[in-house]
This record gives C-alpha cells, structure tokens and sequence, in this order.
C-alpha cells in the first residue's frame, strides 16, 4: 500500500504539470455528468415518482452509484486503460519488477480529474441527504458507507475483467462498457425500476444490484429487512473470480507474450 | 469525387477487419436502446396522461437513435486532424492540391458512415421483432419514410458541418481539450440524446427547436416515428437545411481565416 | 549462471488478408497460421560472461529474452538462471536482473530523473546505504549527476538513455539484459554508454546479455557471439574465430570514371553509385589482384583500397551463408 500512494504521488506531480489540461478535463467530467443529472430532473418536472421512489430518492441513488463508480476510475484507471499498457510494452517492463502484478497495474495510472464527476456527487448528495427525509441514524449512516464501499470494489471488479481480457482479445471489449458505463448511467435509478429479469440478473450475475438497490429500500425505510443492509459486503466477494481471472489472463500473456 | 470514395473504401474495409468489435458493438448498443426502454416504461406505468410522446413513438426513436449512433455521436473526433492542426504538420497538408475543408469533411463522412452501415441493419432488424411496443414500428406513411431518409442525410451533414467548426477552432485555440469536452455534452444534450426533446420543460423546448442540434437526429427520427405531423415535415427539413447552409458558410469562411493566418506566420 | 536446454516456442497468428471481401469473409470465419519463433535453442553462459546476441528481425532474439526475463513461458525446454526457472519463479528472479528495453523508458516522463530513481528504489525494496552507494557510482560512471533533476521529457535521447541503465542497475543485478541500447543514440553517446557496460562486467562482474543490430558494439564490447536465424541458434562462438574464418574476405573501395557491372564471381557489391563502390570479395573464389584487374578493364580507376571485412560485413555474409 504504502508503494501504492508513492505512485500516487508521482502520477500527480506528472499531472500537475499540465494544470490547464487537468483543469478542463476535470469541468468536463463535471460537465458530463451533469447533464445527466438534467436529464433526471427533466424526467421528474413530468413525472411525480418512477416506480414509488421520488426525485431526492432517486437522486441519492445517483449520488451512490456517481461516487463509488468515480472513485473506482480514479483509483482503478490502469485497468481502464489496460490495452494501451499491454501494446506499447509497459506490461513487459512490469512483469520484470518484483511486485505483485495487479498493484502495479493499478498505480500505473491514477486519473485524479474524475474529482470532477466526483464533484458532481457531491453536490447531489448535499441536496438528497437531507431532503430524503431518511432518519440519519447510524444504521444508515452505516449502509451508505456500506454501499459506496461495495460500488467502489466491484466496480473495480469489473474494470479488472476488462483488463484480463485485454489478455486475450483486443476486439469486443465494448460490450463490457454495458456493465462499468451502464452501471453508472443506468444505476441512476434504483434498479428495480428496469423490471424483475434485469434486477435478477443484477442480483446474481453481475451483482450491481447488492451494493444499489436492497441497502438503498432499506435507506430509505421501503424496506425493515436488516440483511439489505449487509449485502454489498457480500456484492464485494465478487472481487474474487475477477481476480481468479485476472491471473488466468496474466497465465495466458506468459504463453502467447502478445 | 474518386479519391473520397476510395477514402471510404479503405475506412469500410477497415471497419470490416474487426469483426468481434462489430459484433460487440452492435451487442451494446442493443443491451442500451432496451435498457432506455424499460427506463421510460417505469415512468409511463404513473398512468399520466399528458405525455410527451407515445410509447410506440418513444420505441422507435431509441432504437433509430441506437442503429445510427455512429452518424451522429458527438464525441468521435479525428485525432489526426487536432494533431495537424497543433503541430503545424497542416503547412504540409496545404501543399497538395485538395480542398482542405472538403478533405475533412469527407474523412469525418467516412468513419461514421462506414460504422454505421456496419451497425445500423442488425440492430434495427431485430427491433422490428421485438415484442410490442418495445418494437420500432414501420414509418407511419411512405411519405414519411421517404422525408425520413432525406432528412437522415441532411442530419447527418449538419452535425458533421458543426464539427467541422469545432476543428478549425482549434486554429485559434491551438488545444483541443477544453472544447471537445465541451461541445460533446452540449450536443449530446441539446440533440436529444440524453433524453429526447419532447421531454424538455416547454419554454427551454421551444428555444432549443430553433438550434441546430435539434436538427441533427431529432428530426429524422420524429418524422419517421410521426411524432413530427406530416403538416410540419417540410418545415423541418427546411429547417435542416438552412442549418446546413449557414453551418457550411460559417466553416469555409472561417477555414479560410484560419488559413490566411496560417500562412501569415509560416505555419 | 545461465542454462538453456531445448527450449521450444510456437506462436499462432491470426491471418489478415487484404480487400474489402476477405475482409467481408474474415467476419465469419478467421484463419491462424502458426509461427515457430524458437527451434531446441539451448546455450549457457557463465556468471561475469559478456555476450552479444545477435540475428535479423523476427529472428528469435526478443522472445529468448522475455524467456530468460520470465515474461513468457516456452512450450517445451528448460531454463535454469542462477538455479531458478524465471517463470515458476518470477519475483524471486526478477530480483536479481535488469533488463533495459532500448525502445521503451521505465523513467516517467513529466518528473525528474531522480524521482523515477527513488520509486524504483521502492519497487525493489533497495535500503537506504545500498541506493545511496549504488547511485553515487552510477551518476559517475555514467555522468548524469547533473541531469537527474530534469524531467525525462527534456532530456536528449543519449541523456535518457543513460539514465535508463542506471534505472535498471540501481538495484545490483547479477545480470543484465541489454535490448538494442544504442539504437538512435548519436556517436557520442554510443562510446559512453559502451564504455560503461564494459566497466561494470570487468568491475562489478555483472553477466551482461546483449541483443543489437550495431556490429559496432558487438566489436567493442562482446568475446561471444550467438547468432540466431529463423528460431535456432546457427552459431555460438567467439568474434576472434568468426574473424578467422571470415579472413578471406576483404573489402575494395573503388573510385572510378565510367559504370561498373556488378558482376563477377566472389564479388558482392554493397555500394554502387557515381563511381564510388563498395565491394566484398571472397579470397578464395577471386584474388585481389584478379578482381582489381576485372574493374580496370570496365572503368577507369581513379582511386582504390583493400582493407579486411569489418564485423558488419561479416554478419552480412553469415546471414546469406545461412540464408537468413
């Protein structure tokens, strides 16, 4: 860990030499994002409610998913960009470190101007935290801890899917953006609201859902059922195959070396 | 006219060379026109009754969004381009005998057109087949299958003309960084890709009507979908093309500003 | 001490015809053909042994390497570097190697040099005294005390390329591998860094492993060669004993009015422009004084010298003697 916030510091005094670049990239992100939040409020100036859950609902909701799933692309960016490290060579300089693989990886590279989407977070939940009317107890101050902590790692989770089929294939990577850039822009909603087959595929395939929609009912009182709020610490095992993955990936680079 | 439809070949034949991205692609942007759908069919099951657009409406305008993405994304940009125009590798490219702004323009046709056509045929098929009303129904008269074609291109031509005023921008600014980001949420949110723009607040609708993002996708899609009344199709596609007409004017002017420059201080 | 015995490696490679058909074609149904990148390729070298490894592109040279760097695993053979396989064993291996990929930089670009160099000195876990002693020598030796507070970005190539050995040398390997070192650096600093890799075999006894296309270095800084063509290694010896064996071959520079046929058994031409030729001749197909008489009869000879084949020419003439 500790090698960890020493790339870290390096990679931000690279990126600080290009402060206009940083500056811009980062009100882009802001700019992004924010569009998207137009688009909900348009929706709900419409509509009173989608499915039961009304607009500060729906917008702390947004808040979860914008936050864990730009802390996961800040932190987890190499991953992200994992094709680019393995076709101009950089993985090979890695492979002849003596470090764990994966640690390298991700510190490789650090986007720290997703501070913009994570600005826009920010702000929405300054607005929903009060107006949800949730009682702040600490059983739901503890749930939302719980599901930013989720988002962030199994979205990383899928950022290292992403990587470990770099290893095989360049080509059709686009489908797994349904899972990291669709998460993000279609967890907006609780994501019941996408019908009960998409919800239990989010439940048990690709567990969004753990760290989103049962800890967020239980939130917001929809819900008594206690263990909603435990279940992103479950959605995190799912780190676990994505890992087991990775090395299948990293196993497979050793034999073809391309 | 032949070197750019060889430009287009080699663009196609490219495309073509990666099939596991086509297919990928297409995967994609299917799994996201659906999820869009289920979206809205949660806010239309509120049972209200003054909405915007009708379901069918809404379906067919996802899923023509989703087969034409690539002719009207907004934030594909030529690298090369940028990179010439920052470099000062243009002086080079103004050495040879072609009309710079034509050469950009087509390069900007090719990518997207060649996408597209790769795209556009599996997903829409399969929408047709969908269950109803998540289905894109057929252009509600052959009229309006016809204007939709017609104004399909002309959209297409002002969001490639707009673009190319983002590129010459970058004479001026000489970084390209700040205005990309910034035109591709602009777009994309006035075009009515976030949202379509029936759903916009109705002052702010009326307003962006009059903009040219609105004449980019918009009107193609809701001609077809006969959200647009057939009353009002020629007034759009009017429309369309004064956009395009004072985008193109805007472009060469400015290039030709640009270029002026460029000579002035040697590159 | 370094041993490899067989080792074997196969690549499949997917096909990739040209036009717009194949290219329709290709979306249904795609070809591999298979490439044998390396053929019972077995040698050893010795701890403190310096050696140049040597072949044309595609030869083998980079997949040995990353063998021997423990980034790739063969199909079959064995690999033993100081009694460890480096690909069971890559963190305890990898310890103890430095590998410099000559078109590639480990320095990150938008800090100084010695930032890079401090978060290498954690990445191996090198303590205090040691980093300290070790780049103490090596900004000497290689002359960038000056330097490693800039940026890599502002540096000229030959100053980054020396900061990339020293990168690669901060945690003492035993052994270090040396990919293409020199290649783009400007005359000077090919001597520098030549002469630096010659001081740190002879002092620090570090086996060095060296691939180049530049005869030069290999001139100047290897006793052995081995030569790879086509995935097997053709040849494994000295550069005295290619010498010798390449004795009957000497080299004319012509200067002359008029135009030369490149003809003429034993005599292969590697200039020929504007009366001005390069030519290799084989002593024991044609005599000197043969071939000299065979130029005069066709042009008018202004200017002529015999010198013998310099180790480029003689790697030239290897390749075709092996038809590589």
């Amino acid at each position: 860990m500790n090698l960890y916030w020493k790339y870290a510091s390096i990679i931000l005094r690279s990126q600080m030499q290009y402060k206009v670049s940083f500056i811009m990239s980062a009100v882009g992100q802001f700019l992004v994002s924010f569009t998207t939040f137009l688009g909900v409020y348009f929706m709900f100036s419409r509509f009173n409610s989608v499915k039961g859950f009304t607009f500060s609902e729906v917008l702390l909701c947004f808040a979860v998913i914008l936050t864990s799933f730009s802390l996961a692309e800040c932190f987890v960016r190499g991953f992200d960009a994992f094709s680019g490290i393995i076709s101009n060579g950089e993985f090979d300089r890695i492979m002849v470190r003596p470090r764990n693989e994966i640690l390298q990886v991700l510190a490789s590279r650090i986007e720290f101007s997703r501070i913009g989407r994570l600005l826009q977070a920010l702000v929405m939940f300054a607005y929903a935290i009060p107006a949800s009317r949730v009682d702040w107890t600490f059983d739901k101050i503890l749930t939302l801890i719980f599901m930013l902590a989720g988002g962030i790692i199994v979205f990383s989770g899928l950022f290292i899917i992403y990587a470990s089929l770099c290893f095989f294939t360049i080509e059709g990577l686009e489908f797994m953006n349904i899972f990291t850039d669709g998460g993000r822009e279609f967890g907006r909603y609780p994501f019941s609201v996408y019908g009960e087959g998409v919800l239990k595929f989010l439940t048990f395939v690709i567990p969004l859902a753990l760290f989103q929609y049962y800890p967020f009912i239980y939130l917001i009182g929809k819900s008594d059922n206690t263990c909603y709020m435990f279940l992103p610490l479950v959605g995190m095992l799912f780190i676990i195959p994505c890992l087991i993955f990775w090395r299948i990936g990293v196993r497979h680079y050793q034999s073809t070396g391309s | 006219m032949n070197k750019y439809l060889s430009f287009f070949k080699i663009r196609l034949t490219n495309g073509l060379q990666y099939r596991g991205a086509a297919w990928a692609g297409v995967a994609t942007q299917f799994v996201w026109g659906g999820m869009t759908l289920l979206m809205f069919r949660a806010f239309y099951q509120n049972g209200e009754n003054s909405l915007p657009m009708t379901f069918p409406e809404l379906s067919s305008y996802i899923w023509l969004q989703q087969g034409f993405l690539a002719l009207y994304m907004a934030w594909y940009f030529d690298n090369d381009i940028f990179n010439s125009i920052t470099s000062g590798n243009i002086a080079y490219e103004l050495c040879r005998p072609i009309d710079l702004y034509a050469m950009w323009f087509v390069k900007n046709m090719a990518v997207r057109l060649s996408r597209a056509i790769l795209r556009c045929f599996p997903i829409l098929i399969v929408a047709v087949f969908l269950p109803k009303p998540f289905n894109i129904s057929l252009p509600c008269t052959p009229v309006a299958g016809l204007m939709f074609i017609i104004s399909l291109i002309l959209g297409f031509l002002v969001l490639v003309a707009f673009s190319m005023l983002i590129y010459i921008s970058v004479f001026y600014t000489l970084s390209s960084l700040g205005i990309r980001i910034l035109t591709t949420s602009v777009v994309e949110f006035l075009g009515g890709a976030i949202i379509p723009l029936p759903f916009f607040p109705q002052k702010l609708q009326t307003l962006v009507m009059l903009l040219p993002f609105a004449s980019m996708q918009n009107t193609p899609f809701q001609i077809y979908n006969g959200y647009i009344a057939s009353s009002e199709i020629l007034k759009s596609v009017l429309f369309q093309i004064i956009w395009l007409g004072i985008l193109l004017k805007l472009g060469k002017l400015l290039m030709q500003q640009a270029l002026k420059k460029v000579v002035v201080q040697g590159g | 001490m370094i041993e490899l015995k067989n080792i074997n490696k196969t690549f499949k490679v997917a096909k990739r015809n040209a036009g717009l058909s194949e290219a329709v074609k290709a979306l249904l149904r795609k070809e591999y053909s298979y490439i044998q990148a390396l053929r019972d390729v077995s040698f050893t070298i010795k701890d403190g042994e310096m050696v140049g490894y040597i072949g044309p592109n595609g030869a083998g040279k980079s997949s040995t390497i990353k063998i021997m760097s423990g980034i790739l695993t063969p199909d079959s053979g064995e690999c033993s570097i100081n009694g460890k396989t480096p690909w069971q064993e890559r963190i305890a291996h990898v310890r103890e190697i430095g590998v410099v990929f000559g078109q590639r930089s480990q320095l990150w670009w938008d800090v100084p040099v010695a930032d890079s160099f401090e978060l290498i000195k954690d990445i191996y876990k090198v303590d205090d005294t040691a980093f300290k002693r070790n780049l103490d020598e090596l900004t000497e030796l290689l002359d960038i005390s000056e330097i490693i507070r800039t940026p890599a970005r502002q540096l000229s190539l030959g100053q980054r390329m020396r900061c990339e050995i020293a990168a690669s040398l901060l945690h003492s390997p035993k052994i270090l591998f040396l990919d293409e070192p020199t290649i783009g650096l400007d005359a000077v600093s090919k001597i520098a860094v030549r002469k630096f890799i010659k001081t740190l075999n002879s002092e620090r006894k570090t086996t060095v492993i060296l691939t180049t296309h530049d005869m030069q270095d290999i001139e100047a800084l290897t006793e052995r060669i081995l030569l790879i063509g086509k995935g097997k290694i053709l040849l494994d010896g000295s550069l005295r004993e290619l010498k010798k064996r390449n004795s009957s071959h000497k080299r004319l520079t012509v200067d002359f009015v008029g135009i030369l046929a490149e003809a003429g058994k034993g005599m292969s031409f590697t200039e020929n422009l504007d009366g001005h030729a390069e030519i290799v001749l084989d002593t024991e197909v044609i005599s000197v004084s043969e071939a000299i008489a065979q130029i005069s009869r066709q042009v008018e000879i202004n200017d002529i010298s015999v010198t013998g084949a310099t180790a480029e020419e003689m790697v030239v003439s290897l390749y075709k003697e092996f038809e590589i």
